[in-house]
């Protein structure tokens, strides 16, 4: 008959935190980054790959990537806890998201640091 | 037939100020409280006062509990009981702080203290000049007194049954109050609520007139119930009508407006109120500015198409203060007037408001029956109780603070007379029930007949046409004899819904057969009176009649029968205030 | 003028349906409420709450041509026809308009609505000053309606765990009052990811209101000293 909620969770604050953290960094970048391509001598292969090779572009680029995986994974868990009620699929949602986000993590370091 | 009990230590009917404030003293002291309430009880009708409510806290000025009184017993028209008078005006400082307290968001002047403004009938040193004593939060006073007793309850756990209607009160063969039987509207199921305290807390029934400030759920359940229950009701034949009710629609207007600044203007731009009452002019008290504007629109002096209503101007206050002090007021007229206060003036009207009389107690909120007998058991407390404090004329501000004392008082004396009682709880009659059951089943049962709203409009018309706020013998003989043809009438109203669930229209008739009783009482009560004193003014009798007539009626439903009891004229303490012409 | 209506009552109905009202409006007829009462007085099988009649007791929020608010002053020149008039979404349906509002008042009472202070109060006043006192407004004023919890889709979804911007407005009342004493178990109580974070600043709350509060901008608030306690 009683249904009775447990709450008081306490990490509510520190994902909302890192949500708009991770927006700001994710937004500096993406104007930097319009900006080194406007500054490229040419539109060309060569300068595109002579930008890339430059490890601050390549950190910098990492730096975003995770911002947006920890911006994605609190986002994608914030729909699953609207909408998702049963608590089996969402612990399988949410480990199918961390998966899914370690993949492409470990994806964009060979991308960004493979030859 | 079987019904359901349940047993309680107290029960409280009505959730609005006086109801909550006699709970949480129950509450506080551990008893098994049950408060039943037609609506949730933010929604009672305390939410809607406006300007204040009276303390003489000095925070602004020199201010005593004594100028209080006087200007509470000045504003009765002599009608108020001294004794009771005095015992209010000295709690207010006290009640009102405890309030604070509870967390009443008051508004506050630089040096933290309560804003107090001026109001109606408010003076200083006996009658000298007006005084500010309305202790404020914005133009929002009784919604947020509401909310904060409400919230203090919470904290003291409190039992609300809310959306339940007491439908009758319990009495055994000696006359006890054993409880009340009530209608809980979700299910439709009836049950008795058995308590060796009931007390009543159902506020006015300002519904009677059609031209009302009053909420639809202000239809006077308590005196109904104790009507029928063979309980009188006192001082039924005074009526207040509020000088600012905006025209046409009836919402309140306060009367802080004026207390700020605010007056009022006839059609020719006449201040008019400097003819009537010299001294504080727009600030004297309500029957005296009310009958100033229906005399103006009587003689043509009144504005609009058919010189209908009067102006209330404030614009020259200016857009800070009425954004910051009036704010509430800015937005009904703009909603309900078609008007911005900051530039126009509000049409006004006087407009049926509140209620003096009701069920008779003393200061203890304990209910009086024929020949001032206690009736055990029985309480009552806040509008619905004609203590009287209020007498012939309420003074603004002095309703809220009403609510806080008595509701109060009464909850102290509930738990002071359940410590003595100790045996076992007296038995129900067999019968308890029958004839609430009885009611119900007749309407369960018609299968036609007059409509509720429309026997409920000829009610409230006959009650506006012939008790309003000038009254002529002739009429009100004739509105005794129409009004007991719509009593007559009510006894064959008709629903068409029949079902259980939420059943609004059998809650709608259950309420005016309530009403009829409060209607019924006003014009016989009035029809009696003969003179003028506070809210009754009567054309043929001009004048107070200290001699013959200074003395509270007691309606009995029982063949319409009147009684007479003596004013109390001894306060507790102090010398009593001599009548004398009233001037303000 | 025209109204379609909600209409269901568990005891007749098998299910909800909507009634075509055609009604012949008086020149005193301003507000929706005055045309709800006018149906009522033709069928008075329709079942809907009002009380004061001048929105400030808060009984008879709706939904009105798919908007919550108040019928009470709704003007009935601004409505298109015909007038769909559908009970408050997202909670249980009584009869009719009337909606089953307990989870709405459980998560009011879940924010512990009142002042606290265990102090010995003194003889008068607890002082306040005029601009503390100014920070309550905007809070204090609301009336409890329901229109913009059941606005609020986060409210929709988790009724049970989302206190809902009402009850938020309410525990910034209270935070706010410069009388209480538990501004962090207060902050305790909503630092939960449902609680206070299904909050995603939509604004729904502030567009349906009809006293004009702002519950988003309390919400904010709350955050914002969220932030402060733990940065």
């Amino acid at each position: 008959m009683v249904r009775r909620e447990v709450s008081g969770a306490h990490y509510g604050l520190r994902d909302w935190l890192a949500q708009r953290v991770t927006a700001v960094v994710m937004v500096v970048y993406s104007v930097l980054f319009v900006v080194m391509l406007l500054k490229l001598p040419r539109f060309d292969f060569p300068s595109w790959k002579a930008m890339w090779s430059a490890p601050t572009m390549r950190y910098a680029t990492l730096l975003f990537l995770l911002c947006l995986f920890v911006h994605a994974w609190i986002g994608m868990r914030n729909i699953v806890m609207d909408y998702v009620k049963p608590t089996w699929l969402r612990l399988t949602l949410y480990s199918l998201m961390i998966l899914a986000l370690f993949a492409y993590g470990a994806w964009a370091v060979q991308i960004l640091w493979g030859r | 037939m079987a019904i359901a009990v349940r047993q309680f230590d107290a029960v409280v009917v009505g959730a609005g100020g006086s109801g909550l404030r006699a709970a949480l003293q129950l509450a506080e002291a551990n008893l098994k409280v049950a408060v039943l309430s037609k609506v949730f009880p933010t929604r009672s009708h305390t939410v809607a006062a406006q300007g204040g409510v009276s303390a003489s806290l000095g925070n602004e000025e020199p201010d005593n509990w004594h100028w209080h009184m006087y200007d509470t017993v000045k504003g009765s028209d002599y009608l108020g009981d001294q004794d009771a008078i005095e015992f209010m005006c000295r709690k207010a400082s006290e009640v009102v702080v405890e309030l604070e307290h509870y967390g009443m968001p008051f508004d506050r002047l630089d040096n933290g203290k309560i804003y107090q403004r001026p109001f109606g009938g408010h003076t200083s040193n006996y009658g000298e000049r007006a005084i500010k004593r309305a202790c404020a939060a914005a133009d929002r006073t009784g919604h947020a007194m509401l909310h904060t007793l409400y919230q203090r309850n919470v904290r003291a756990r409190t039992q609300f049954f809310v959306e339940w209607m007491a439908l009758d009160l319990v009495r055994d063969a000696e006359g006890r109050v054993l409880g009340v039987t009530a209608l809980e509207m979700e299910t439709g199921e009836v049950m008795i609520l058995k308590a060796r305290a009931t007390l009543f807390a159902t506020g006015g029934a300002g519904r009677i007139y059609s031209a009302s400030t009053n909420a639809f759920i202000n239809t006077g359940d308590g005196l109904g119930m104790a009507a029928r229950a063979g309980i009188p009701l006192e001082d039924m034949e005074f009526w207040q009508f509020h000088p600012t009710g905006v025209a046409g629609a009836g919402v309140l207007i306060t009367e802080g407006v004026r207390g700020e600044g605010g007056f009022l203007l006839n059609k020719n731009g006449e201040r008019f109120m400097e003819r009537y009452a010299p001294t504080v002019k727009d600030l004297a008290s309500r029957d005296v500015v009310a009958r100033a504007m229906a005399t103006e629109i009587k003689e043509g002096r009144g504005a609009g198409k058919d010189g209908e209503y009067i102006l209330l101007k404030l614009d020259h206050l200016g857009a800070d203060v009425i954004d910051k002090r009036l704010p509430g007021i800015r937005e009904i007229a703009i909603k309900f007037a078609n008007c911005d206060p900051v530039k126009d003036p509000i049409p006004v009207v006087p407009t049926c408001h509140y209620q003096m009389g009701g069920i008779p107690t003393n200061m203890h909120g304990q209910v009086l029956g024929s020949g001032d007998r206690i009736v055990p058991g029985f309480y009552a407390a806040g509008e619905c109780a004609c203590v009287s404090v209020h007498g012939a004329n309420r003074l603004g501000t002095n309703s809220l603070l009403d609510l806080l004392v008595f509701g109060k008082s009464a909850g102290e004396q509930v738990v002071k007379d359940l410590k003595g009682e100790t045996g076992a709880m007296p038995e129900l009659p067999k019968d308890a029930g029958d004839y609430t059951l009885s009611r119900l089943a007749r309407l369960d049962s018609a299968t036609s007949g007059e409509r509720v709203s429309d026997v409920g409009a000829e009610m409230r018309r006959v009650m506006q046409l012939h008790c309003g706020v000038f009254r002529f013998p002739d009429s009100l003989v004739e509105g005794v004899r129409k009004i007991k043809e719509v009593a007559e009438r009510t006894k064959s109203t008709f629903i068409k819904d029949k079902s259980k669930v939420f059943n609004t229209a059998r809650v709608e008739a259950l309420e005016h057969e309530n009403l009829i009783e409060v209607a019924l009482s006003t014009m016989v009560s009035a029809e009696a009176r003969k003179e003028s004193r506070g809210a009754h003014d009567r054309s043929d009798f001009p004048n107070r009649d200290d001699v013959n007539w200074m003395k509270h009626t007691m309606w009995f439903k029982d063949g319409n029968r009147l009684e007479y009891k003596p004013v109390q004229l001894k306060p507790l303490t102090v010398e009593m205030f001599e009548p004398k012409a009233r001037v303000y | 003028m025209r109204f379609q209506i909600y209409r269901y009552n568990p005891d007749t109905d098998s299910k909800p349906r909507m009634q075509f009202y055609d009604v012949a409006m008086e020149p005193t007829d301003r507000m929706l409420l005055d045309a709800l009462v006018r149906i009522k007085m033709e069928d008075d099988t329709f079942a809907f709450r009002r009380s004061c009649r001048e929105g400030v007791c808060g009984s008879d929020a709706m939904n009105i041509n798919g908007k919550n608010g108040l019928a009470c002053i709704t003007k009935l020149a601004d409505l298109q026809e015909p007038v769909v008039i559908r009970p408050l979404p997202g909670l249980p349906v009584i009869r009719d308009l009337i909606v089953d509002m307990s989870q709405f008042f459980k998560q009011y009472h879940s924010i512990k609505p009142y002042v606290v202070n265990d102090t010995p109060p003194p003889e008068k006043e607890r002082l306040q000053s005029p601009e503390d006192r100014e920070e309550l407004n905007g809070l204090y004023e609301c009336i409890l309606c329901a229109c913009c919890s059941t606005s609020c889709p986060s409210f929709w979804w988790n009724p049970d765990k989302f206190v809902g911007p009402a009850g938020l407005l309410q525990a910034y009342r209270f935070i706010a009052d410069t009388r209480d004493q538990t501004i962090n178990e207060r902050l305790d109580n909503l630092e939960d990811p449902y609680r206070l974070f299904r909050c995603h600043s939509i604004m729904n709350c502030v567009d349906v209101c009809p006293k004009g509060l702002n519950p988003t901008k309390a919400i904010g608030k709350i955050k914002d000293l969220l932030v402060k306690r733990t940065v």
